[in-house]
Order: C-alpha cells, then sequence, then structure tokens
C-alpha cells in the first residue's frame, strides 16, 4: 500500500519533473543566455567577475542537458515525499477522494513552498547575486520554506477546529496561514544584489520564466497524481464486485 | 466495504519505516539545488551540471 504511492510518487514526480524541465528550456532557457551574455560582456569589461571562462567544467550545451537532470531528480525526490505525505494524510485529512486530495495537497504544496519563499527571495538570473553571500542567501531561502510548510499545517489544525460553518473555516484558515507568513517575510532580512543597470525586463521574464517551471511542475504532478490515485481506488473497488459476481 | 466517500487510512505503523526513505530523498534533492562541493565532494561541479536548474527552480545559486 505504502509502497505502491511511493514508487507512484517517485515515478510521477520524475515525470513532472521532466515535463517542467521542457517549458524550463523553452521559456526560461533564453533568458538565462541574456544574462549570461550580459554577465561576461561585463566580466570582458572589467576583469573580475565570476569565473566562468577559461576553463569551464560544465560548457552551456552540457548545462542544458544538466537542466533537465535537475528537474528530473528534483521531481523524483519531491514526488517521493509528496507520496508519503499523501499516505499519511489519506482518510484523515482534506478531500476525501483521491484525485481531489491529490490536488488540493499539490495545490497547498505549491503555495506554501513554492509561492511564499518566491515572494520574499525571488529567483534570479546568473549575473545576479553576489557568490560571497550564497550560504547565508541558501540559509535564508530554507528558512522562508520552513515558514510556509509551518504556516499550512497551522492552517490546516486551525481550520479543523473551527465548527462554525465554512465561510468561517477558510476565514480561520487563510488568517492562521497568513499571519506567521506575513511576519516572516517583513522580519527576515531582504535581499537585493541586482547588479546597478541590469535589465529590469530581463529580470522580470526570468522571474516569470522560473515562477513557470514550478507552477507547471506542481500543476503535471497534482494532475497525474490524482488522475493514477484515482483510477487505482476504481480498481480497487471493481475487484471485489467482480470477485463476487458468480461465473 | 467502505465505497467512494472513505478511502483506506493507512495505520502510523505501517509508515513509519518508509519514513526513513525521507533523508535519502532530502539529500538528492540537496545535491540537486544546494550543494556545491562540500558534501558531494566533486568540487563545483554539481553546481555547475544542476547550473540552470537551480536558477529556473527559483533557489539561490552563487
Amino acid at each position: 500500500m505504502v509502497r505502491t504511492l511511493v514508487v507512484r510518487g517517485l515515478l510521477l514526480g520524475l515525470l513532472a519533473g521532466l515535463i517542467a524541465g521542457g517549458f524550463a528550456f523553452a521559456f526560461g532557457e533564453p533568458r538565462v543566455d541574456s544574462a549570461i551574455a550580459l554577465e561576461e560582456a561585463h566580466v570582458a569589461h572589467d576583469a573580475h567577475g565570476h569565473d566562468r571562462g577559461e576553463e569551464e567544467l560544465v560548457g552551456r550545451p552540457g548545462q542544458k542537458a544538466g537542466l533537465f537532470l535537475a528537474t528530473g531528480l528534483y521531481g523524483l525526490a519531491v514526488g517521493g515525499i509528496f507520496a508519503l505525505a499523501y499516505a499519511g494524510l489519506r482518510g484523515r485529512v482534506g478531500p476525501r477522494s483521491e484525485g481531489g486530495l491529490a490536488l488540493a495537497a499539490a495545490g497547498t504544496a505549491f503555495v506554501a513552498v513554492i509561492l511564499v519563499p518566491f515572494v520574499k527571495y525571488p529567483a534570479n538570473p546568473p549575473a545576479v547575486g553576489d557568490p560571497e553571500t550564497i550560504n547565508s542567501r541558501t540559509v535564508l531561502y530554507v528558512v522562508m520554506v520552513l515558514v510556509g510548510l509551518a504556516a499550512a499545517v497551522i492552517a490546516v489544525a486551525t481550520a479543523r477546529r473551527v465548527t462554525a460553518g465554512p465561510w468561517a473555516r477558510w476565514t480561520a484558515a487563510a488568517l492562521a496561514f497568513l499571519v506567521p507568513v506575513t511576519a516572516a517575510w517583513t522580519l527576515l532580512p531582504t535581499v537585493d544584489e541586482v547588479p546597478e543597470g541590469f535589465p529590469a525586463t530581463l529580470l522580470w521574464q526570468f522571474r516569470l520564466a522560473s515562477l513557470g517551471t514550478q507552477l507547471v511542475f506542481w500543476t503535471a504532478f497534482g494532475v497525474l497524481f490524482g488522475w493514477v490515485s484515482d483510477r487505482a481506488a476504481g480498481r480497487a473497488r471493481a475487484v471485489p464486485a467482480t470477485a463476487a459476481t458468480p461465473i | 466495504m467502505s465505497g467512494m466517500s472513505t478511502p483506506s487510512v493507512i495505520p502510523i505503523p505501517r509508515l513509519r519505516l518508509w519514513l526513513l526513505t525521507v533523508p535519502v530523498l532530502l539529500l538528492i534533492a540537496y545535491l540537486v539545488l544546494m550543494d556545491n562541493g562540500a558534501i558531494s565532494q566533486t568540487g563545483a561541479y554539481l553546481h555547475e551540471l544542476m547550473h540552470d536548474g537551480r536558477h529556473l527552480l527559483g533557489v539561490p545559486c552563487h
């Protein structure tokens, strides 16, 4: 039972990751190329800058292939973890139908783990970001992910305690989610490392492509996981019925 | 027969063993999204290979 769900999460996560990789390749890579071209123009202009150049470990074609490796493996890992959460939630929390729970959980994951951190620490193209601060920026990003996750748990727990009808329940859930998230957005330090003169349009287009990549991943994954789970549930119900039919 | 409205609930003890896969999956995610050589011991290689994915999945990257 759990094994089936975990295998389903791993495989569909891999598939959704590759689909998201296709989106990123089509809509994100042109922006990455533009940003790298700007970066290299700067490096050529004033000798210091970050060390791409003479001896590249992985060339641009390799990095574009690596994009699919990255999104595929990301999907695999996230899909497996999602499946375990789903196994724990099923029949206990959230919608009763398999497909409904898969869609609700994937939607919640996108908002809590992707959108919440994105609003505070949006994605940046190459040439934006100081290599010296990568560790602190990574820690802050992970903190934001954890805040989003914790807020989602608090929101669901709060909603379950409210019995005064659906509107009261949704309002309570929204407040329980937004209060910790807004507090973190306000209190955590701001990161602004966009270099002087970096084109605003390119930055905006890159960030849209990045958010789009995650949206494609979570949509594809939620729909695939829900569809397969609904079909499996349908088969499981059909089996005892046919078994009972005398031949 | 539970029917459509109540999917089977998986007892927590049956989930517990499977939770051991979570650290492995988190390690994969870490290597893909964040490693700069500290754990993989490949220097900047993983960073460079996963470079475009990191930027476009939205995690901080150099």
